[in-house]
Order: structure tokens, then C-alpha cells, then sequence
């Protein structure tokens, strides 16, 4: 799964597509992996945009809780932006809106992240 | 084929506060107000179908025990929590003391609120009765003897007056009981646990999973296979519903419990007709159970891809008919 990486000064913008289900979810986590090493204190910072994320299923958010600990034993700082509506449900049903610090857009993320730099 | 709840509470059983029932009075005569109630079947039809499971009922207390009825002149129980006492009542209330029952109990694991209410169950200590206790597990009969010897309880098992007998199963083979093929699956939880999958024999050919105390492994394709295939076109499954998937992933995992969401992506996958969340837990009051409830409904709906999958949550004295 492609997540199509872009910087914004020291905040990296992921932005992965379509389902992260049981058939997606390694190739998800494996995309992630590989940019969470740098997520720490002093170095990057990680918005998801999940705009065009348009399922997610439990395996998905496993791997999402993953990398929310992974980034948090680093003291890094890592959000989600852009939920489609049914995801933000699942996100609420599932309790991972309390996981992840959810925000409206990436916009809406970016100001949040970048005033906390 | 009959399903009836017994208890349906996970890990401890629990009991309605003072708080809890004043609270649903005032709800209840809050949603009163302005209404036109002057009569007793007024009454009765504005708690029945207006008021809401929440207030107007409660999901109940008793740790696991549920009865799984066919044709078949002995009877089917899973595990044997708490909700074994009223079971038990009920069925002396039925049959009377002086007429010999068969009892088949399927131990889904020996922790301690499954076997908690034998002690408490009255036919146990009837002459003529027959109970026959299933399982995987190797510490079986050791549980339930360790459990009423002194000083724990003031009956020793060697007391008891029914006949008892314990019956070591395989996970993966299928036996014939009771009228149903019975069909035990290794399960994840401290100790190991095992679901059971109940298929009538007769005609009607309706089939039940048992599965609770079982947490799922979800980054594993095979696990998630073998789950599916057990619970394969089945009529009902209930399922523990314990936690959120958020905690079942995070602050409790290898509890050895699972989620709503798990429950429902597992059934959806396997064509069951109806997802039933069941060892609810125990710090859950009514109204967050409903809320739950509500909540995995929607999950469902936002995530079908075929047919509708029915969601219930289990509450002691639900009785179901497959």
C-alpha cells in the first residue's frame, strides 16, 4: 500500500488509500513502519490523512493502535485527519477516537501541530 | 431449538444498586409526564413499548450460564456461573424433586465465575439425577472439587447426591448429545478456553455457537480462518462482547476477551444470522449496554456486504427461539 509521504517542515503527511481490511492491513503497517522510526522526540511529527480512506476494519486499527504505541514509547507525536464519515463512526464505535487525536482536516491538524513546535 | 439466559455477566456477578433503581423510577416518571396512564394496561404497554429495555428492565447479573433446549428429554447448560441457581430452581419448580433428570454441561472453561454457582445448583444434591460435566480441560473434576472443599465452602463435592460424572472432550472431534452434535474449538484465554458449536440432529438442523472467553488474535489469517469455519452459517452465536476494541487491543489485551467489533466482522464473514454480545462487563450499567448495543448495530449496518446480520445482547431470563 502506497501512502504517499509529503513534508511540511518537520511534520510528515501520510496519506493512505482506499481499505485497510485484513487483506491490506500488513501492507499498511508496513508502509507506515518504515517513516514511525523517525517519529520521536526531536524529530518528525506524523499526521494520517485518512481522506481517502474509505474502510477500516478491526485488523487496521490493530495496526493503527501499533504504531500509536510504537510512536509513544519514542515520545513522538502522531494524529489522524480527514476521517470519511463511516470511518470517524467506526474511529467512535471502536473507541479509537480516544486513542488518536482526531482532527477535522489535515489543515485543522497542521495548525495544531505546527503551534505545538 | 430454545436458548434461555441464565446469567450473562462477565468475570463477576453483579447486582442493581439502590442508586441504580431510583434512578430508573425517575426516568421512568420523568418519560411519564403528560401522559395519559390511568390504567393498569396503559401502564403496562408504556413500560413494555415505549419506556426502553434500559430502564423499563435490566441486562441482569449472573455470571455465565446458558441453556441450550431441543426435543431431547435431558438438558443442555453451558458453563456454570451463577445463573446456574435459578436454573436450577426453575427446573425443580418443573419436574418436581422425585423425578430424575439428565443434565449435560459443557464447560467452556473452569475460572472461577463458570463454575461458581454449582455449589448452588439444587439438583446436585438430589438422589437420581445425573449430571454429566463436558470439557477440554485436563483440571476438570479438580476445579469442582477444589472449589466446595473446606475451608472454601461448608459441602464437600463428595456430599453431593446426584450421580456426577466428568467427560473429557477433544477440541476438533463432534459427538452426539443430547440430541445435538456437539463440536468443541480451543479458544484464547489464560488457561485456555473452548467455544462449542451446537448442531440439532433432527430435521430442524439449527445450529448455536457457544463462544465465550475467547480473545482473537487478529493479525492472524489462519486463526481468523478456523473462527469463521466454526461459526459457519450458524443461526446464533454469542459471543464475549466484553471490551471495546480499543481496549481489547491496547490496556487488556491477553486478558483474553474480546469486542463487539470482532464479534460482528467474524460473523459477517461467516454468514450467521444472528450476532449475540454476551459476558457483558461487570462495571457496564443497563444504559451502557444499550448504548453499546445501539452502537454495534450501526457498526453492522455501516459495514454489510450481504445479509443482514441480527444483533442482540444477551440478558439474564432472554429466551430465544431458532
Amino acid at each position: 500500500m502506497e501512502v504517499s509521504p509529503r513534508r511540511h517542515d518537520n511534520i510528515l503527511i501520510l496519506s493512505p488509500h482506499g481499505r485497510i481490511d485484513h487483506a491490506h492491513a500488513d501492507a499498511f503497517k508496513t508502509a507506515l513502519d518504515k517513516h514511525l522510526v523517525e517519529c520521536k522526540s526531536g524529530g518528525i511529527q506524523v499526521i494520517l490523512d485518512f481522506a481517502a480512506v474509505d474502510y477500516i476494519s478491526s485488523v487496521g486499527l490493530r495496526m493503527l493502535m501499533l504504531a500509536a504505541r510504537q510512536v509513544k514509547t519514542q515520545d513522538g507525536h502522531i494524529v489522524i485527519a480527514a476521517l470519511q464519515p463511516l470511518v470517524e463512526e467506526v474511529f467512535k464505535i471502536s473507541r479509537f477516537n480516544l486513542v488518536y487525536q482526531v482532527f477535522h482536516s489535515v489543515d485543522d491538524a497542521l495548525a495544531e501541530l505546527g503551534s505545538s513546535t | 431449538m430454545k436458548i434461555r439466559f441464565w446469567g450473562t455477566r462477565g468475570s463477576l456477578p453483579i447486582s442493581l444498586t439502590a442508586s441504580q433503581v431510583r434512578d430508573k423510577l425517575i426516568a421512568a416518571f420523568t418519560a411519564a409526564i403528560g401522559r395519559q396512564l390511568d390504567s393498569a394496561e396503559q401502564i403496562a404497554a408504556y413500560v413494555d413499548n415505549d419506556l426502553g429495555f434500559a430502564i423499563a428492565g435490566t441486562y441482569g447479573g449472573h455470571s455465565s450460564c446458558v441453556q441450550i433446549a431441543t426435543g431431547s428429554a435431558e438438558h443442555i447448560i453451558c458453563d456454570l456461573g451463577s445463573g446456574v441457581r435459578p436454573f436450577g430452581q426453575s427446573m425443580l419448580a418443573r419436574f418436581g424433586p422425585d423425578t430424575p433428570q439428565t443434565y449435560h454441561v459443557f464447560m467452556s472453561h473452569v475460572h472461577w465465575d463458570h463454575i461458581m454457582g454449582f455449589p448452588f445448583f439444587t439438583p446436585a444434591y438430589i438422589p437420581g439425577n445425573r449430571i454429566v460435566i463436558h470439557g477440554c480441560h485436563a483440571e476438570l473434576e479438580e476445579a469442582f472439587r477444589r472449589q466446595q472443599a473446606a475451608p472454601s465452602f461448608p459441602v464437600d463435592f463428595s456430599q453431593l447426591n446426584a450421580m456426577i460424572e466428568f467427560d473429557r472432550l477433544e477440541p476438533g472431534h463432534s459427538y452426539d448429545i443430547a440430541g445435538m452434535r456437539v463440536t468443541p474449538k480451543l479458544q484464547k484465554h489464560t488457561g485456555d478456553s473452548y467455544g462449542y458449536r451446537f448442531e440439532e440432529l433432527s430435521s430442524a438442523g439449527k445450529v448455536a455457537v457457544y463462544s465465550t472467553d475467547s480473545e482473537h488474535i487478529l493479525d492472524d489469517n489462519a486463526e481468523r480462518e478456523s473462527f469463521v469455519e466454526f461459526f459457519r452459517a450458524a443461526d446464533l452465536v454469542i459471543f464475549d462482547a466484553m471490551y471495546s476494541l480499543a481496549d481489547a487491543v491496547s490496556v487488556k489485551a491477553d486478558w483474553g476477551h474480546s469486542s463487539n467489533i470482532e464479534g460482528v466482522e467474524l460473523c459477517q464473514l461467516a454468514g450467521v444470522k444472528c450476532f449475540c454480545m454476551f459476558h457483558h462487563e461487570p462495571a457496564y450499567d443497563d444504559a451502557t449496554i444499550a448504548s453499546v448495543l445501539a452502537e454495534t448495530r450501526r457498526f453492522e449496518e455501516i459495514t454489510r456486504t450481504g445479509e443482514p446480520l441480527e444483533v442482540i445482547a444477551a440478558y439474564d431470563g432472554l429466551e430465544l427461539t431458532l
